[in-house]
């Protein structure tokens, strides 16, 4: 017998993930129900979220804002865009309106697919998952989120809450390699936060690893390198060297999206690129 | 393409009764809780205007409104949708009237075999809500998750073009 689990608050959700800890989360189900339409899943029980208001809040929390795991790609894009370009630049890649009307951020992250297109802007923001369950509230940093492809620290009984995210204090890019603009899973992706203010940057790369993980190098590099005091044209060697380390961080495979070769070559354009716009961003 | 008649609907055991509003008329259905708004909508409530493509969220063929928002049919559990508003290509015609953009699809011969044609058009009426019209670029991107095999794309967006700017095409 399948359940069908519809908790309207917050509270419920976690008591009834704690009673049922089998019981797969939907969101927008833009996952989860092609596993179900094809036998991949048959789970004793389903737990609808899409009636919990609080999981499709977003609002400010002293200096970050605090975006529900239910937020859609569509109002990411309508509603934060401003706030959180990066995020809102991948947003706008993924899927297609429907999917992107549905899909999650959330979702995203429940899936922890190295693919996930949220997951790149979230490294480079520095964001922060909430996890809840009956026993407390957890703050995971997205960096130590991912355990491996598909995998996660989320535990059986918890819930995915939220994202903590301080506001773009920089110029932030968002691209992507893949053989159409939209309906495709990334071949490799990046994503970049110029933080003129205390003179740091973030980074995240996608698909190119078997998490979505962040290229440490390269942020230190281009920190201690860009002409911070007197913004100008950016120095081709520069942007061809942070390229270098952005791609010396992924460790991609083989697989019929792409060779691990194209992987690390598309990478290093794309990171090569991202700062050039970045930095003409932040000089005009 | 998978035929309507598969499995998928009655797949696993524990049906429940659902009540569901579409096209602004209620129905009960007894369902087992991991169909898809889909298979309920063409198996169950016997709605078969809205074609199944891929059954995995690639093709458009499935799009339906959820409150007014375009969404994956096959991608929706029905039961979820207890409570919301659901809108098929069936509830377009109002009064016996064809929507300006099913006209528009008629007098632009956007469709060949017209499977995708359904969700073209549910897509394509979202699309003018949403107002992603600008231009034919800007309409492929906003449609691009409607494909069709039959490559009616120009067509298609001289349609959408046609009811954006509210001139009816003359017949030939
Ligand atoms: C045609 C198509 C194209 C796609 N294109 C892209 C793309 O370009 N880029 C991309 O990144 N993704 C893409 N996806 C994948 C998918 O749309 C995204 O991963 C999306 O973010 C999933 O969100 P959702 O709300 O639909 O998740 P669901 O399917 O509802 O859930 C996904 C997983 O997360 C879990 N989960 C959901 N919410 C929570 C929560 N609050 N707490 C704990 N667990 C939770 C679920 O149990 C499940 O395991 C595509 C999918 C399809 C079908
Ligand atoms: S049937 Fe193809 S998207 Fe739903
Ligand atoms: S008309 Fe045949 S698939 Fe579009």
């Amino acid at each position: 017998m399948m359940d069908f689990l519809t908790p309207v608050t917050w509270a419920d959700a976690l008591a009834v993930k704690a009673d049922r800890p089998e019981a797969v989360p939907v969101a927008g189900g833009t996952d989860v129900m092609v596993e179900l339409n094809f036998h991949r899943r048959r789970p004793a029980a389903l737990l609808d979220l899409t009636r919990v208001p609080e999981l499709a809040a977003w609002g400010r929390d002293g200096d970050v804002l605090r975006v529900g795991a239910g937020v859609s790609y569509t109002r990411l894009i309508e509603e934060l865009g401003g706030l959180l370009p990066g995020l809102a630049a991948a947003s706008r890649t993924v899927g297609s309106p429907q999917i992107r009307n549905r899909g999650t951020l959330g979702g995203n992250l429940g899936s922890a697919s190295p693919a996930g297109d949220g997951h790149p802007p979230l490294l480079a923001a520095g964001a922060v998952v909430e996890l809840a369950s009956v026993r407390g509230t957890r703050e995971v940093p997205v960096a130590d989120f991912f355990t491996g492809p598909k995998r996660s620290v989320l535990a059986p009984d918890e819930l995915i809450a939220a994202v903590l995210v301080a506001p773009a204090d920089g110029p932030e890019q968002f691209a992507k390699i893949g053989t159409r603009n939209a309906m495709v899973i990334a071949v490799s992706s990046f994503a970049l936060a110029l933080h003129p203010g205390r003179r740091s940057v973030g980074t995240g790369i996608g698909s190119a690893a078997p998490t979505p993980r962040r290229a440490p190098e390269a942020e230190e590099f281009a920190a201690a390198h860009l002409p911070w005091d007197g913004p100008g044209p950016l120095d081709p060697d520069l942007a061809r060297r942070f390229g270098e380390l952005v791609s010396a961080a992924a460790a991609p495979i083989d697989d019929v999206r792409g060779t691990a070769a194209y992987r690390r070559h598309s990478l290093s354009v794309l990171a090569r690129r991202t700062l050039t716009w970045a930095w003409e961003e932040l000089c005009e | 393409m998978s035929a309507s008649n598969l499995p998928d609907a009655e797949a696993g055991p524990g049906p429940v009764d659902v009540v569901l509003t579409i096209n602004g008329r209620t129905h009960v259905v007894r369902i087992e809780p991991r169909v898809s708004l889909l298979d309920c909508l063409r198996d169950v409530v016997d709605l078969t205007g809205t074609k199944k493509g891929c059954n995995q969220g690639a093709c458009g063929a499935c799009t339906v409104w959820i409150d007014k928002r375009r969404v994956l049919a096959c991608l929706t559990l029905a039961i979820a949708c207890e409570g919301r508003e659901i809108t098929t290509i069936e509830g377009l015609a109002e009064n016996g009237h064809l929507h300006p953009m099913q006209k528009a699809f008629l007098s632009h011969d956007a469709f060949q075999c017209g499977y995708c044609t359904p969700g073209q058009i549910m897509s394509a009426v979202a699309l003018l809500a949403e107002g992603h019209t600008g231009d034919d670029a800007e309409i492929g991107e906003w449609m691009s998750g409607n494909l069709c095999r039959c490559a009616a794309y120009p067509n298609i967006r001289a349609a959408i073009r046609e009811v954006r700017d509210g001139v009816p095409h003359a017949t030939r």
